[in-house]
């Protein structure tokens, strides 16, 4: 199907629905590293005003990439509710954008599983970014594993205690810096340096000791290949949460040297070691993704598609999987995808928004590279528009520094700041745990106790070399 | 660390609510601290102002993030950066990628990945073909890391694969150079294994880290799935030799299964694993938006 337009006396013409939703896009570096962006400014508001009169029927019943071709592109078709889509299928993009954004409750009638991440994509093309975060606000995505994430009211925080040799007792240390300040309920989950079985095996006793030592009622995990994790499980390693990097295109996950049975499998795998283990489990929600706009480009695996359209693709893989968490790495991927601090904010607020739609427990990594023109006050300015908008989870980093990949986040400080900015406290369980260890008095960090710290500290020596004290 | 082990003895199971026991000679929390910052570069432990950072933390930040914004944009320059020893020792030459500058090299990751023309057929006149080890030096982000590491870690893989009996391929520069490029180097050289060794993007803490890329038999379309890694090669991540051990194991590990990449896994103890300066092996699985 080919679309044209007037604007001002100029005629633009689209000739596919690739090409729509890629010009429709607001500016991205990544999507002109491909070849795809609009030429000019009236061309994106054109395009724009195409797509806010397509039926969603037509980005339902044209799926972008051939499902002979393409295995996320079946996996959409199996997983999306044609019953809970029928009363949505001749609304156009700009209608659905009203309904999100309408006073009278009408987000209910938009159930996720109607929604398909072409349809994600498309709205939020149309939307400002007050608008995504206001649409954002109305959708609680709530998950459960030893914890629970996402309801109203709550931030949870990742613990990032990376180590660029992945010395146990330093991930420790920054672990219980961050449990000090009320981070690591979301996770404690470490990127490891080495992708060795036994490294991550070690990573993995070693925080799960903590955990259990301290009955602290989150989750931990190694963010490894997902193959290494389940080989570290089968030599007798805990693992709470699944990790990986996922993409909305067969080709781009084939990057990561990932499938979507070895997905299927390893969540298999994991329900199945959590039941063996028998703790204090109070939800089957096992996976954690990560994902970021550019990543299916950058493996050179988008086909035309635009990197907006290409990430709401990655959430449609994500949610088959009933995931606890999942958050884009908004900054990581560099200029040539998101320029500045201007794309970097609209992207996470895009990807933020999108998640939430497809029914997404939606965490941010807001973060950035040295080599973009962004810096540590863009990373504040996002953190405050996504907690306002709502969003699940942000990373804990010592200082916002993370020594191993090398890149800047949000620190344990902003995360304390932001809780308290907006009222917001940890999960529910998690909380009560900070009260009881007397890390937190009447929900606000209480002041420095020097015998808490003090234990914490000599129970890393305990569980860094199990069975050596 | 052994040290750090004799210093915390008999800590009681339990040790949640011990701190009624603190009128024993135990170590203060300064002592505890001050033994395990040392097991981690990452900033521990800071202290605090309300919410917020100290003054003195918050100025350290913003100087070093401006000391990585510099290192980004700083070229390469091979006799300053790799020695005039290692250049006349090596032959070593500089070639581009099809990147005009390093505003176009930030922005098109797709033209740092290939030789330009130029490169291609100087490569060819310099470099006989068919080596069981090619090692490549790319820019990459920092050519400060490329400047305090690969000098070194260069005439080290030569010394071990003579060792071994391996040829050792004419190495050569690539200016604005990304990982794929390793791709166009297997297409020209047909070497059995390539390993790109490349600056890493800088971090706050350090802007000289390293990674080594190793690929079997690379050609167009291949990806990160089909490399290997060794990373944060650098004074305090992986020392070169025990980098320069692992990417031989590995390149005997990939000349054994005639592949490279996920299908390649680096076996180390959870012994070596524990200890911080030995640290574990690489990722192949790539995160988002490496050096790529």
């Amino acid at each position: 199907m080919a679309w044209a337009t007037v604007v001002r006396g100029e005629r633009f013409a689209f000739d596919d629905l690739r090409t729509l939703l890629a010009k429709a896009n607001e500016e991205k570096s990544g999507d002109r590293l491909a070849g795809i962006a609009a030429r000019s400014e009236s061309e994106r508001a054109a395009a724009k005003t195409v797509l806010a009169d397509l039926p969603l029927a037509v980005l339902v019943d044209e799926p972008l990439l051939d499902p002979a071709h393409d295995d996320v592109s079946r996996l959409l078709a199996r997983t999306h509710d044609a019953a809970a889509f029928a009363p949505l299928r001749s609304l156009t993009v700009g209608e659905l954008r009203e309904r999100l954004l309408s006073h009278d409750g009408a987000v209910d009638a938009v159930p996720p599983r109607a929604i398909v991440p072409e349809v994600a994509a498309a709205v939020a093309k149309l939307m400002s970014n007050l608008d995504l975060m206001t649409a954002a606000r109305r959708m609680r995505r709530v998950t459960r594993c030893r914890n629970t994430m996402g309801e109203p009211g709550v931030l949870g925080i990742r613990v990032q205690p990376n180590h660029p040799a992945d010395d146990v007792r330093g991930i420790l240390l920054s672990t219980v810096d961050g449990l000090l300040f009320g981070c690591g309920d979301a996770v404690i989950g470490v990127n490891p340096a080495s992708e060795s079985v036994a490294t991550v095996g070690a990573i993995l006793h070693a925080l799960g000791a903590l955990v259990e030592r301290w009955q602290i009622p989150t989750q931990t995990c190694c963010l490894a290949h997902v193959s290494t994790q389940l080989a570290a499980l089968e030599r007798g390693a805990p693992i709470d949460l699944l990790f990986q990097s996922i993409a909305g295109t067969e080709a781009a996950n084939a990057s990561f040297g990932v499938t979507l049975d070895l997905l299927h499998e390893g969540r298999e795998r994991v329900l199945a070691h959590h039941r063996e283990r028998g703790d204090a489990w109070v939800g089957d929600d096992v996976m954690y993704f990560e994902t970021g706009q550019g990543s299916a480009l950058s493996a050179e695996a988008h086909h035309g598609i635009d990197q907006l359209t290409c990430e709401a693709r990655a959430y449609g893989v994500a949610r088959a999987f009933s995931p606890f968490l999942v958050n884009s790495v908004v900054g990581f991927i560099g200029p040539e995808y998101l320029f500045d601090e201007r794309q970097i904010v609209r992207a996470g607020l895009e990807d933020h928004f999108m998640g939430k739609l497809l029914g997404l427990p939606m965490g941010v990594d807001v973060c950035y590279t040295n080599h973009v023109a962004a810096d540590q006050n863009s990373c504040d300015n996002l953190l405050v528009l996504l907690a306002s908008a709502g969003c699940n989870y942000f990373m804990g980093v010592p200082c916002a520094d993370d020594v191993m990949l090398g890149y800047q986040s949000t620190s344990f400080h902003d995360a304390a700041a932001i809780r308290a900015l907006f009222g917001l406290t940890p999960a529910p369980e998690f909380a009560r745990w900070l009260e009881e260890r007397g890390i937190f008095r009447d929900g606000r960090r209480s002041a420095s106790n020097a015998a808490l710290r003090r234990d914490l500290l000599r129970a890393i020596e305990r569980v860094a070399l199990p069975g050596a004290a | 660390m052994s040290g750090a082990r004799e210093s915390v003895p008999g800590v009681p199971q339990g040790a949640a609510h011990a701190s009624t026991t603190a009128m024993r000679a135990e170590p203060s929390v300064e002592a505890l601290e001050s033994v395990l910052v040392e097991h981690t570069p990452a900033r521990v432990l800071v202290g605090e102002a309300g919410d917020a950072y100290r003054t003195a933390t918050q100025l350290e930040l913003r100087r070093d993030h401006a000391a990585a914004r510099d290192a980004v944009r700083r070229e390469l320059d091979l006799h300053a950066d790799l020695g005039l020893d290692v250049v006349q020792r090596f032959g070593l030459f500089v070639v581009d990628s099809c990147c005009r500058d390093k505003d176009e090299y930030l922005l098109r990751p797709d033209l740092g990945r290939r030789l330009s023309a130029e490169a291609q057929d100087r490569i060819r006149g310099m470099c006989p073909p068919g080596a069981d080890l090619q090692v490549v030096v790319g820019d990459g982000l920092s050519v400060a890391a490329v400047a305090a590491q690969a000098a070194t870690v260069l005439g080290m893989l030569a010394d071990a694969a003579a060792a071994r009996g391996w040829t050792f391929g004419q190495p050569f520069c690539v200016r604005h150079c990304r990982v794929g490029v390793l791709n166009d180097v297997g297409d020209l050289l047909a070497p059995e294994v390539v390993v790109l060794l490349i600056g890493e993007r800088p971090g706050l803490r350090y802007a000289d880290s390293l990674s080594a890329y190793l690929a079997y038999q690379p050609r167009a379309g291949h990806t990160d799935a089909e490399r290997n890694l060794v990373c944060n090669i650098h004074e305090r991540g992986v020392a070169h030799d025990a980098a320069v051990a692992r990417i031989v194991a590995l390149a005997e590990q990939c000349r054994a299964a005639r592949t490279s990449g996920i299908a390649v896994k680096e076996e180390l103890s959870a012994v070596t694993a524990a200890r911080s300066n030995e640290p574990g092996a690489p990722a192949p699985a790539p995160t988002i938006g490496r050096v790529g």
